[in-house]
């Protein structure tokens, strides 16, 4: 299954990366591959944002808009009540 | 049984087990050692996963919520565990400096972070409890497969239950409404006119989760409208040589169904596994607008066609 293409916030930078593969092992859609010892975005539009890559990369080479992909929660963040989880 | 009720939403939020250290079959000071959530549901699977495993099981307190969800809201996180390591002294019971986490965990949990934390060097697990012997078997290595987040046809079953108990209170209140309404010879509503729109709740809240990959196109909102205008045409042809103001009645079910089945097929984008938040903002954007004016419309028409034609 497939979500909506080109709007995921996934962002690496490849100056920064070392290579330790945290990204790939940690992403729960495969997004992430090793090529020649560096991290390479493969999948993009299976990214849901979870952000796991990001907070684990020791480097700070990946970012992301992390969130919770929930249309609930999105209205109900829009009419003034905070962040909701579902 | 307990599974069972909090698949229904009851008393889902109170289904805990204390936090602390726990051990399943005969551990040592070898044994691994594996980190979870306290949600029952969460713990139990766990459990029975590990017959015939020595192991420990640390349990820090996510307030009752899964391993996903608490990662993602903050409560599974490396201050958490590196407490619950301090409490329950594990530097003491093992003598290794390894903890396997849930990979789901990820989202919440720095695993460089925990290891200056705590001096205990994390490895992600599976993902799924049920591959946690053959990873232990291989010396703590996943397989792509065991890494990978699956949304087939029983994982999306098991959460409609949750789907239709958030949307039962809104049911209940319309037909209240139309109860008092018929009580006051306002409008007379029989239940039979009523079924399209509960027909349009099942298709938007049941049969859009349960038929997801199947259904074309990409947007949830998309999937539940193109289901609400199929019941809504069926319903057209089914009844159209019965109804005596046809088309009134006709455009009002095709402006009204599929935008009910819409939004609430919508909904099921914080259940679903592959969803972003980039992603649901941009399909709400467009959809939640287009949903209020064509159902308003057809509220409009209902009324018109109700008291003044």
């Amino acid at each position: 299954m497939k979500y909506l293409k080109n709007v995921v916030t996934l962002e690496l930078d490849e100056e920064k990366c070392a290579g330790c593969g945290i990204c790939a092992e940690v992403c729960p859609h495969q997004v992430f591959k090793l090529i020649n010892g560096k991290a390479a975005i493969g999948d993009r539009d299976s990214c849901m944002e979870c952000g796991a890559c990001a907070i684990n990369c020791p480097f700070s080479a990946v970012s992301v808009a992390a969130g919770v992909g929930c249309a609930y929660a999105v209205i109900k963040g829009k009419f003034g009540k905070g962040e909701v989880c579902c | 049984m307990g599974s069972w009720k909090v698949r229904w939403g009851i008393n889902r939020m109170e289904y805990k087990v204390p936090p602390g250290l726990y051990g399943v079959g005969e551990p040592g000071e070898d044994s691994p050692v594996l980190i979870t959530a306290n949600y029952k549901m969460t713990f139990d699977r766990l459990r029975k996963e590990l017959s015939g495993v020595d192991a420990w099981v640390l349990i820090i307190n996510t307030r009752g919520v899964n391993v996903w969800c608490s990662a993602g809201k903050g409560t599974f996180s490396a201050a958490e565990i590196a407490r619950m390591i301090a409490v329950t002294n594990l530097s003491w019971v093992v003598s290794h400096r390894t903890l396997v986490l849930p990979q789901l965990s990820a989202v919440g949990v720095a695993a460089h972070k925990l290891l200056k934390m705590s001096g205990f060097r994390v490895i992600y697990g599976p993902v799924r409890a049920c591959d946690l012997p053959d990873f232990l078997e291989a010396g703590m290595k996943a397989s792509p497969q065991m890494r990978r987040v699956n949304f087939g046809f029983a994982d999306r079953l098991v959460l409609i239950p949750m789907e239709l108990v958030r949307v039962i209170k809104f049911v209940a209140a319309a037909y209240l409404v139309l109860f008092i309404l018929n009580f006051l010879k306002i409008w007379s509503v029989s239940f039979v006119a009523t079924l399209p729109y509960l027909g349009a709740v099942i298709t938007g809240c049941v049969l859009t989760p349960a038929l997801l990959p199947w259904i074309p196109g990409r947007s949830f909102a998309w999937k539940g409208w193109l289901l609400g205008l199929i019941w809504a045409i069926a319903l057209i042809l089914y009844s159209s040589p019965s109804i005596p103001s046809g088309w009134n009645r006709a455009l009002v079910y095709l402006l009204i169904l599929p935008a009910l089945s819409s939004c609430l097929a919508v909904n099921f984008t914080g259940a679903s596994t592959f969803t972003s938040l980039s992603g649901v903002r941009r399909e709400l954007k467009v959809a939640l607008p287009a949903a209020i004016i064509s159902a308003g419309l057809g509220v409009i028409l209902l009324v018109l066609t109700q008291f003044a034609l």
